[in-house]
């Protein structure tokens, strides 16, 4: 078991308001899982997998990632956590300007200590390629289309082996035929054996993980494995 | 590796906005090039006056008529008339130990004149240690010697500019000048000596003392005694012997009535060389206040520069960054850029001083070219110190933005 989530509450406090936005969730993700979390705008799910991601603390319940209890993290440590175990992947890419595909894909690496240059930099050519970009490495970002700068954003997020790739509405931004190639590539990733969170509100990308949490008004109204995967090569339907 | 990366990453963000990082530290540019120039300015300055005075010959001691505190200046210098000092005093100084020899002085103005040539010059009625007390010495002929001091002779040495003056290419040996209307027989020229202390040496003549007091002053008393010791480490205890042989002399029994006061040239350097270097600090330092204005303009644009940034700033916290990295990543960035505002004020301040230099050596001065050193390492320090100083408030406001909410920042 990767994660374990314990009747987990968060409140906004906002002008003395408080403005609760999960409600006590309990669920857990099992190594080698690829889940969808999916639910309408102010459903919950954006504060739960800013909690999952640590960029977020928790208002009360119980949060084991790996073993560790996350309460127990300072700020320095849950960068560390960020920077080692998680990576993440946004709806909007947020790749740096003016900055090559290869310098874009290391960036984690310059907060991770004790790492041979070399090496890393072998690894991001080596995914890169897995993903058709070996002819992009020196290109930056606004020279490519925007499925090409997800699948930069992808391989970013895979550069320190995370035990959790996050993926907020990775296909919201994207045509179709773009948000397919993400949506397999996440899938193949999936079958490699890594572990997926991925927040969407379209019903057919989720139907691309293998099981469908919904959230609504911070509470899950349903967990269900997804009997027969939507395989993204075969085209999503929409 | 770290740090590596992080200069690199500022170098490149400044270059992407050159103007702006140009026009950013122009202040910087302009602080740092002022105080390296008005550093080197005064250096040259402090450097000209102090040879000035070292031109008088070194481990010299001055007596002065009239009474002074040791720090003030003795009341002959405001112009007042003080009859108490003697060549007697003079001839008694010599006897003592570590004094290599002794001058009297006593200085009048009148006119010069040769044939149909006059003009008003100073004249110096000197004794014949002159020669040895000034470290200066004869082009031609000789100086006079002490019998014809005694005897009260009208001779006179010419300065080499009165020479040029009243004789041109003549030689004006043996031949005979007037001093308001005293006839005098030439019997020397000095050697060329400029300008010490800034009086033009080559401007006078000099004549016995005894003759300049008793034949064209009428008077008794002394200007000024200057006396030559022989080591600097004597200097000390041969003043107290002259104080104890004037006092004796003069009938003084009490230090504080004394009617004469005493002055070494290594005294006055050091009180030279300690205003000149006040001064030099204090405009320094004026030029110095620039640089916190520079420093202000980059604390505005670090503000900009972080606004801009917030997604990205967001990002990297998000993906592992901490507090500490970005806030070293900010710093670095402006340290970065006052670094280089300051090498390229160095550069500009350098060039300022040089001109400077061309442009007073050829008003004739021997102005030098000082650039220390220490005052360029004053100023990267400066600069670079400004740099973290104002980087900090921005960094820090950045270094604690929240990555969630920086992440959505449009």
């Amino acid at each position: 078991m990767l994660i374990k989530i314990d009747n987990i509450t968060k409140d906004y406090i906002d002008d003395g308001l408080v403005t609760p936005a999960l409600r006590g969730v309990s669920f857990e993700i099992d190594k080698g899982e690829f889940l969808a979390v999916m639910g309408s705008s102010g459903s919950g799910k954006s504060t739960l997998m800013h909690i999952i991601g640590f960029l977020d603390k928790l208002t009360s319940g119980k949060y084991i990632f790996d073993d560790q209890d996350a309460s127990n993290f300072d700020d320095d440590q849950l960068a560390e956590i960020r920077n080692q175990k998680i990576g993440f992947i946004f709806q909007s890419y947020n790749l740096l300007a003016r900055t090559s595909v290869l310098d874009n894909v290391l960036l984690p690496t310059i907060y991770t200590p004790n790492l041979n240059k070399k090496k890393t930099e072998k690894k991001a050519l080596d995914l890169l390629n897995k993903v058709g970009l070996s002819e992009r490495i020196g290109h930056n970002p606004n020279q490519l289309s925007g499925g090409e700068q997800q699948r930069v954003a992808i391989v970013r997020a895979l550069i320190n082996k995370p035990r959790l790739i996050l993926a907020d509405e990775p296909t919201g931004n994207l045509d179709s035929k773009s948000g397919q190639e993400v949506m397999e590539i996440l899938q193949d990733l999936n079958e490699d054996g890594h572990t997926i969170l991925m927040v969407t509100h379209e019903k057919y990308v989720a139907e691309c993980a293998r099981r469908i949490m919904v959230l609504k008004d911070g509470k899950i109204i349903s967990d269900e494995k997804v009997g027969n995967q939507h395989l993204a090569k075969n085209g999503l339907k929409k | 590796m770290y740090l590596f990366e992080t200069i690199k990453l500022s170098l490149k963000n400044l270059l992407l906005k050159k103007s702006r990082s140009f026009l950013t530290m122009l202040g910087i540019i302009i602080g740092v090039a002022a105080v390296i120039s008005i550093m080197s300015v005064g250096a040259s300055a402090q450097d000209l006056l102090l040879a000035q005075v070292r031109a008088m010959g070194s481990n010299l001691i001055g007596v002065l008529p009239g009474a002074s505190d040791e720090a003030g200046p003795p009341a002959a210098m405001f112009g007042i008339e003080i009859t108490t000092l003697k060549h007697e005093d003079a001839l008694a100084l010599e006897k003592l130990p570590h004094i290599v020899a002794v001058c009297s002085y006593l200085n009048g103005r009148g006119s010069i004149s040769y044939l149909n040539k006059s003009k008003d010059y100073n004249y110096m009625g000197v004794s014949e240690g002159y020669i040895i007390v000034e470290e200066t010495t004869v082009d031609s002929g000789r100086f006079f010697r002490q019998d014809e001091i005694d005897s009260l002779a009208r001779v006179v040495v010419l300065g080499s500019e009165v020479k040029k003056e009243l004789f041109g290419d003549d030689n004006p040996i043996d031949k005979r000048v007037k001093i308001n209307q005293v006839s005098f027989k030439v019997i020397g020229v000095m050697e060329e000596r400029g300008v010490v202390a800034f009086q033009n040496q080559d401007e006078q003549v000099f004549v016995p003392i005894k003759t300049s007091q008793k034949l064209l002053l009428g008077v008794n008393h002394l200007a000024f005694i200057r006396a030559k010791i022989d080591k600097e480490e004597n200097i000390e205890s041969a003043i107290s012997r002259v104080k104890s042989t004037i006092r004796f002399r003069h009938n003084i029994k009490d230090p504080i009535k004394d009617d004469f006061s005493i002055r070494s040239t290594d005294q006055a350097l050091d009180m030279l060389g300690t205003i000149t270097q006040a001064l030099k600090m204090f405009l320094a330092a004026v030029a110095a206040i620039s640089l916190i204005v520079g420093g202000i303009g980059i604390m505005n644009i670090m503000f900009v520069s972080v606004n801009e940034r917030t997604r990205e700033i967001g990002l990297r916290k998000a993906i592992g960054a901490k507090r500490k990295n970005i806030l070293f990543q900010f710093l670095i960035e402006s340290a970065t850029m006052t670094l280089m505002g300051g090498l390229i004020g160095i550069i500009t301040g350098i060039l300022i001083a040089w001109a400077i230099t061309i442009g007073v050596n050829y008003f004739g001065y021997d102005w030098k070219f000082i650039v220390t050193p220490v005052s360029v390492l004053i100023s990267t320090m400066m600069a670079i110190i400004i740099g973290l100083i104002f980087g900090l408030w921005p960094a820090s406001r950045a270094s604690k933005l929240n990555a969630i909410k920086a992440l959505r920042y449009e």
